[in-house]
């Protein structure tokens, strides 16, 4: 109903002010003070593009940059493949009184300290580690395998938690469709599989479409999984970033490649997002 | 005579660009039963939010016992408003919520609780003092919402559709409820509703509202009888119009030149106006052209059973546009397909400028 | 082949089952091994490695500091949270799409990033390294998540409520304290419960901030520097046990409520 709330005397801006303070001094602002630093050299402190050109002319950021994309692809995609069907188990095969307890299991691990998580698959992983000790006791391999520091680990670990995040929203998606659909389609004359693919799945793929964002933000901005899992072996971007920092104390070049990674998420944000109007047109 | 509890003047309302009230003048009287009858988009819910102090109007003022309310909000004036959705607190028991207009007061909590179980009996609910407002039914939450708008006796009670949300036999029940104890409180109650028949039902008063002005207004009967213009006719009950041009007016009466025929009945226009001849579905007489007016005949296209009677819908041979809009009797043989003459008589045709 | 469909599905999701608990098992089980590395074979079960977590001065302080800050933060965020969600949800500001846009504008951008951007800032600034700076830095994580949650739920029908208590006689503040906050509490929760979640196990942002006193994710991480440690599993494991308490409690009291 369209009133015009002009009776009440709270003084709205007093309310919305401090969140809006906050959000100036303490996100744009340093967001601000980035791009400027970006803009200068790490000595002398000059106004530069170099920090910009270092990542265009530089082939192993440029690698960086490709391989982050490639993990974050392969891991975004890997991750629905086996969370949907999953999800779907769970909201159609286990009787309604267990699904509640069967989703608290399935994101029982979420709770575990994030750094302990990937440190976990390490010890899963590594070289004596409990994989390689039960290939080689059933004798499939001989000698133990190179898991750990690698990409295969690096996407491991990510696709570990993606997996239970990407349950959790594909089956909530999944019971917030109204029954009546399938019993239309059914009632109609799908089969069960035509149902899933031209009722269910269509009207779950926005729902998708927000976990596979959602997941390509978090995993192409993390540092913890490829520093813990993959080692050193082929940097993704955060790793990148942090080694300025860390090492070389040059803020400067980590601002340009902060604000490089941030425009190929905002790029990719972009996409989604003009890709999720056309869906729901 | 005494100044109206409620004086509406020149009010007009604009949401941006968009004109929601034109004018709108209305006086109400003390103890009255008002209906604000109209379609969605009437502006007969922005009138209400006027009157309770949630919107104030772009021009015109509002007088409640003679003092200027135009700007005063809503917990300064001596209105009170049940919403559509009742609004009840969820978080407190259905006698908190009740109470919770005393407790604003600053009455004592005894006093209180007194007070509200005086209010929950009066709508039949003090049974429910301790419950929460959830483990009510939609019927018991209408109550409280009553009751607690009235606990703090106000002058005023605004009603903003307040029985939209209950299934259709509730919603008579509760109606008859409502108007009871209207009766028994003596407040003024203002109540909005598009639905027709709740307004007949309930009104002492009832303002029929189309596109931001006030259409008629008058006691329901009044209006139902002798509608002051064609929006009115056809949204309170229904009409059967004929257009028509004045071709003869002479000694009180009319006669007009109309699709099927000349039309005379008694009223004052001047030759040459345009005008609508407006007859109610139980004044058309169908069959034997017994009717002191005939109006040719016409092909029957439908024909609802409504229990009581039938509704028969039938097109004019002379003019295929014209729609008959008629009752007929639960025994009436009259068929789909069958070509009946249809007349009238002349006190039952209402004349409306066109 | 219904059979074997609904089989195959059991078998699948028993996979996936396996999939996100071996880790944690893993974790668990070594935490309580008995010799110096957390490997195969398993010499335990021994407590030796959760006695020497409880006995380390560093962790048990950065134990304090991690829920200092989550609490703090979380408060923040939520109180800050409410507020601006209350304002844009009653009042028709100018820009107001636009400003909502602004606060929430921070959920999507990585963590590094709103790191890397304060260090920047307060490096300029000569703001020192500190909890303060870390806490400051999950508040602006946390505020968008709380605005975002209390802001959905504030709904045509609570608006009515509030009107509703305002036509009784209500003032301002009695509206918010005795009408609002009730009524949302359940959003206000949810976005604490969150806050202190996302606080609690926030890294990149604390690894930047801070300096000598820090949080725990980064005092773990200190740890792994060592290499493969039973004592890393037995803090992971306390950190684990913890937090399933904790969701378990917010299971049982959010279930509890329901039938009321």
């Amino acid at each position: 109903m369209a009133f015009t709330r002009n009776n009440s005397r709270a003084p709205p801006w007093a309310l919305v002010t401090p969140a809006l303070a906050w959000t100036l001094l303490f996100f744009v602002l340093p967001f601000i003070a980035m791009g400027l630093s970006s803009l200068t050299a790490h000595e002398g402190g000059a106004f530069t593009l170099a920090n910009y050109s270092q990542f265009f002319t530089d082939p192993s950021y440029w690698r960086a940059m490709v391989n982050s994309l490639e993990v974050t692809g392969t891991v975004t995609i890997v991750s629905i493949l086996l969370a949907y069907p999953f999800a779907w188990i769970l909201a159609e095969m286990v009787p309604q009184r267990w699904q509640r307890l069967a989703l608290m299991l399935a994101v029982l691990p979420f709770w575990t300290s994030y750094v302990v998580r990937s440190y976990s698959w390490l010890l899963v992983l590594a070289q004596n580690g409990v994989v390689n000790r039960a290939l080689t006791g059933i004798g499939l391999i001989g000698e133990p395998l190179q898991l750990a520091n690698t990409r295969f680990a690096t996407v491991t670990g990510f696709v570990h938690f993606f997996v239970m995040l990407l349950t959790l929203t594909i089956f909530a998606n999944l019971k917030q469709l109204s029954p009546s659909y399938r019993k239309a389609a059914a009632d109609l004359g799908a089969g069960p599989i035509r149902t899933f693919l031209h009722v269910v799945l269509p009207l779950t793929l926005p729902g998708i479409m927000v976990g596979a964002f959602l997941t390509f933000v978090l995993c192409i901005g993390d540092y913890i999984t490829p520093q813990i899992l993959g080692g050193n072996n082929e940097l993704v971007m955060p790793q990148l970033v942090m080694m300025q920092i860390g090492r070389r104390g040059d803020f400067p070049l980590a601002s340009a490649l902060s604000i490089i990674l941030m425009a190929v998420v905002t790029i990719a944000y972009l996409t989604c997002a003009r890709w999720l109007k056309i869906e729901r047109a | 005579m005494n100044a109206p509890l409620v004086d509406i003047r020149n009010v007009s309302h604009r949401f941006g660009q968009l004109a929601v009230l034109k004018n709108v003048s209305l006086a109400i009287e003390p103890g009255s039963y008002t209906i604000l009858l109209g379609p969605s988009g009437s502006g007969k819910t922005t009138l209400l939010s006027i009157l309770g102090g949630f919107v104030t109007p772009s021009e015109g003022k509002v007088f409640i016992r003679g003092v200027d309310c135009t700007a005063v909000p809503p917990a300064k004036r001596p209105t009170t408003t049940v919403f559509q959705d009742y609004a009840l607190f969820p978080h407190m028991s259905v006698g908190g919520n009740v109470g919770f207009g005393l407790r604003m007061q600053g009455v004592d909590g005894a006093t209180r609780a007194a007070k509200a179980r005086d209010a929950l009996s009066l709508v039949g609910l003090a049974p429910a003092f301790d419950k929460k407002p959830h483990q009510l039914s939609g019927g018991q939450r209408q109550r409280v919402a009553l009751a607690r708008a009235l606990v703090i006796e106000p002058a005023v009670l605004l009603l903003d559709e307040p029985l939209g949300a209950l299934d259709l036999k509730l919603r008579r029940q509760m109606q008859d409820e409502l108007k009871a104890i209207q009766k028994r409180v003596g407040t003024a109650f203002i109540h909005v509703t598009h639905d027709q028949e709740e307004a007949m039902a309930l009104a002492d008063h009832c303002v029929v509202m189309n596109d931001g002005h006030i259409e008629d207004e008058g006691p329901p009967e009044r209006v139902y009888a002798r509608p002051a213009t064609r929006f009115s006719a056809t949204f309170m009950g229904e009409s059967t119009i004929l257009s028509g041009t004045v071709a003869e007016a002479k000694s009180g009466i009319v006669t007009a030149s109309t699709p099927v025929g000349p039309v005379s009945l008694p009223g004052a226009s001047p030759a040459g106006a345009h005008v609508a001849l407006a007859i109610r579905p139980e004044h058309l007489i169908l069959g034997e052209a017994t009717g002191d007016v005939a109006l040719g005949t016409a092909k029957v296209g439908d024909v609802v059973f409504q229990g009581s009677f039938k509704r028969v819908l039938a097109a004019s041979t002379l003019d295929p546009e014209l729609q008959f809009i008629a009752k007929a009797p639960a025994s009436a043989t009259v068929g789909a397909g069958d070509t009946i003459a249809v007349s009238c008589n002349p006190q039952d045709i209402i004349l409306l400028a066109d | 082949m219904r059979a074997i469909i609904r089989f195959a599905a059991w078998v699948y999701a028993i996979a996936i089952y396996g999939f996100i608990f071996l880790p944690v098992v893993v974790l668990v089980l070594f935490s309580l091994q008995a010799t110096s590395f957390p490997i195969p074979p398993f010499t335990g079960p021994s407590l030796r490695w959760y006695q020497a977590v409880l006995t380390d001065a560093r962790l048990t302080s950065a134990l304090v500091n991690s829920l200092l800050v989550a609490v703090l933060s979380s408060l923040a965020s939520v109180t800050l949270g409410f507020l601006s969600a209350w304002g844009f949800a009653r009042f028709v500001l100018p820009g107001s799409a636009l400003l909502r846009g602004l606060i929430t504008l921070p959920l999507t951008v990585s963590y590094l990033i709103i790191g890397m951007g304060l260090l920047v800032l307060f490096n300029w600034a000569g703001v020192p390294k500190s909890l303060l700076a870390a806490g400051i830095g999950h508040v602006v994580i946390n505020l968008p998540l709380c605005f975002a949650i209390i802001y959905s739920q504030m709904g045509d029908h609570q608006i009515n409520i509030e009107r509703a208590a305002r036509d009784l006689g209500a003032a301002e503040w009695k509206v918010l304290l005795m009408i609002t906050v009730p009524v949302m509490a359940p959003a206000i929760f949810a976005g604490f419960f969150l806050s202190m979640t996302f606080s609690w196990d926030e890294f990149v942002i604390s690894f930047l901030l801070t300096r000598f006193e820090t949080t725990l994710p980064v005092e773990i991480w200190n740890l792994l520097r060592s290499g493969l440690n039973p004592k890393t599993n037995a803090v992971g494991s306390l950190v684990f046990a913890v937090s399933i308490v904790l969701v378990v409690f917010f299971e049982l009291t959010l279930l509890r409520r329901k039938p009321a």
